[in-house]
């Protein structure tokens, strides 16, 4: 009872810097914290999407470039691959499914993409989960100019079935180049928390037969996303498309080539690491200058307290109680500071990516932060402690007689 | 109760190179257990330092305090302390409240130091200091004298053996003065304990029976 009335007291008194100290705590826990789970949960979130496939087969090029365009549905396509070549993968005796993608158009930013509805019939796009559409809605039907759209996308652009929309060539929206065709939004998919969600979806030969796309290619493919019968099997193709072949490009298996993604921005998530330790440090720094400064206002209070009974060792915890408790105070605001920026970051990550970072998600940074941001918001609490340790008490008392 | 042999402190001072300079020799000081006493002495001539010495806060150079049976001079720091939470009752000129604390509060803090906080007698104090209405008060929020009443009513919390007053009224007016000196010795008397009272105020010593010049009890040697 008396170390927390020493401490809730000292504390009240110095309630502005107590304030302004435990905020810097919040920000330096909620900064270590977010930079963490940022790259936990995008590292997680990108390895565990695969939307179903094991592996992708597009023109020659960047493996990384291929699962980004076709997977995520980010950057540039390298290139097509000729009907011819996606028929062949199709029949392979190791491929268990090969389901054909045309990419290179859009609609006001976001992708049309044209595929085969078994894409959404016959694919799990996540272990048990199938594509699902929302009620009253159906999948395009044949070479149809009918459209399903991913949830994320029409939501974005406000658009539900009946809606029609005309597609603009390229991948990046230009005013000027709206194509002729109408397509009509026949349903809109359920949310999958995938890139898928932020896509067009339109019949293969969609965009293969678009008025201005050239006719020469129209049978051409911009990738084939691949399920595999067996592992084994994917190394037998990349032997056989990137070691033997020189046209085309057989990227498997699709997590490892995220994760070398993830391995070649690393130096950045050490960075932020180290800047967010570096806050933390200040904050803890921030402790002690606040705590410090105050001591000349406590002396007498300080000796007070020891003239009453106080032993040395109960004003030294007192202090490094106090500082502990900033830091704890700071540490519970952290996450608040915490959700706001994982919740921003996330919404960005899922407009420009679609994939989805669980922000409520537990991790055992979570508490590792917090008693950290405690525990060395303490140890800043030392210095001051000893310094109040060693209040002389006759000398800070009452005027000599 | 209390009693006192070759007793004796000095300082380093500045004024003599940091010499040390001796404040406080007694040969011989005895207080019996309950018996209240005055000590006359002007300003700076070591009665707070003679004080302190039987408290606790400063350590002796030589000599024996033995207060209530315990040799307080072999003491360590820390059971200095315990014992001055136990068994002494402090009461200061300038009251030294905890400005940030309330008057409850005051009062239990000092007494957790020592057997333990006990709000019903701290509020029971309170009420015989006339202040059961203000417990929830900080002390800036009290007059002078209200504030002296508090500190006797904090001095008073631990059944203390022997309480120690220096210049407990010098910072009241007359009238402020003569009511807290009143309440300081009924309230020790009501506690039992004894009471030491330093000043240089000749009301305030007019008002014991037994008066002392602390003059005659210290013989520093001064410098050596």
């Amino acid at each position: 009872m008396t170390l927390p009335l020493i401490v809730y007291r000292s504390l009240r008194q110095h309630a502005l810097s107590t304030l302004v100290t435990a905020g810097s705590i919040a920000l330096a826990a909620g900064l270590l914290m977010a930079v963490w789970m940022v790259k936990a949960q995008s590292q997680k979130a990108f390895l565990e999407t695969s939307t179903g496939f094991d592996a992708v087969l597009g023109a020659r090029g960047s493996k990384l470039q291929l699962v980004l365009n076709s997977i995520f549905h980010l950057e540039a396509s390298a290139g097509n691959l000729s009907g011819a070549d996606y028929e062949q993968i199709k029949k392979h005796p190791a491929v268990k499914t090969a389901i054909p993608l045309a990419l290179g158009d859009n609609y006001l930013g976001y992708r049309v993409v044209g595929t085969l509805e078994e894409l959404f019939t016959s694919v799990e796009y996540a272990k048990g989960k199938k594509y699902a559409l929302q009620a009253g809605g159906r999948l395009f039907a044949g070479p149809a100019h009918e459209a399903a759209i991913g949830s994320f996308a029409a939501a974005k652009l406000n658009l539900k079935a009946g809606d029609t929309f005309r597609p603009y060539h390229g991948l990046v929206f230009d005013p000027n180049t709206q194509h002729e065709e109408v397509y009509t939004i026949v349903g809109v998919l359920q949310p999958t928390n995938t890139p898928a969600d932020k896509v067009i979806w339109i019949p293969l030969a969609g965009i293969q037969t678009m008025k201005g796309h050239d006719p020469r290619t129209a049978s051409d493919v911009s990738a084939v996303l691949i399920q595999l019968r067996t592992p084994m099997a994917g190394f037998q193709l990349d032997l056989m498309y990137n070691r033997q072949g020189n046209r085309l490009t057989f990227a498997y298996p699709v997590a490892a080539i995220i994760a070398d993604l993830f391995g070649k921005i690393g130096w950045f998530d050490r960075v932020l690491a180290l800047v967010a330790y570096l806050v933390a440090l200040v904050a803890a720094g921030s402790v002690l200058a606040s705590i410090y400064a105050s001591m000349s206002a406590r002396r007498r209070d300080l000796a007070i307290l020891r003239a009453l009974g106080a032993r040395r060792r109960t004003i030294f915890a007192a202090v490094v109680a106090e500082a502990a408790t900033i830091g704890a105070v700071g540490a519970v605001l952290g996450f608040a500071v915490y959700f706001g920026l994982l919740a921003t970051v996330a919404g960005i990550v899922r407009t420009e990516t679609g994939v989805v970072l669980e922000v409520t998600a537990g991790h055992p940074i979570l508490w590792i932060a917090p008693l950290a941001m405690v525990l060395l918001c303490a140890l800043g609490g030392v210095v001051p402690a000893f310094k109040a340790y060693r209040v002389p008490v006759a000398e800070t008392l009452a005027p000599t007689s | 109760m209390l009693a006192i042999a070759d007793l004796a402190k000095g300082f380093a001072s500045p004024e003599v190179g940091g010499a040390r300079v001796e404040i406080v020799r007694i040969p011989r000081f005895a207080l019996s257990a309950g018996e209240h006493r005055a000590l006359r002495g002007e300003s700076g001539s070591g009665k707070t330092t003679f004080l302190h010495l039987i408290a606790g806060i400063l350590p002796a150079d030589e000599g024996r305090i033995e207060l209530d049976g315990v040799v307080v001079t072999e003491l360590s720091e820390s059971r200095r302390d315990r014992l001055r939470a136990e068994k002494i009752g402090y009461i200061f000129q300038t009251f030294n409240l905890l400005q940030g604390y309330t008057v409850l509060e005051n009062v239990t803090l000092g007494m957790s130091f020592g057997p333990g906080a006990d709000r019903a007698r701290a509020k029971s104090l309170l009420e015989r200091v006339g202040l059961g209405h203000r417990l929830d008060h900080f002390p800036r929020q009290l007059s002078s004298g209200q504030q002296q009443r508090v500190a006797v009513a904090r001095a008073l919390a631990n059944r203390p053996k022997l309480v120690l007053a220096d210049e407990p009224t010098g910072n009241l007016d007359r009238r402020h003065a003569d009511e807290s000196l009143a309440l300081i010795r009924e309230a020790c008397r009501e506690a039992g304990a004894g009471l030491l009272l330093v000043s240089h105020d000749e009301d305030v010593l007019a008002k014991f029976e037994t008066v002392q010049a602390f003059a005659d009890i210290n013989r520093p040697a001064g410098r050596t």
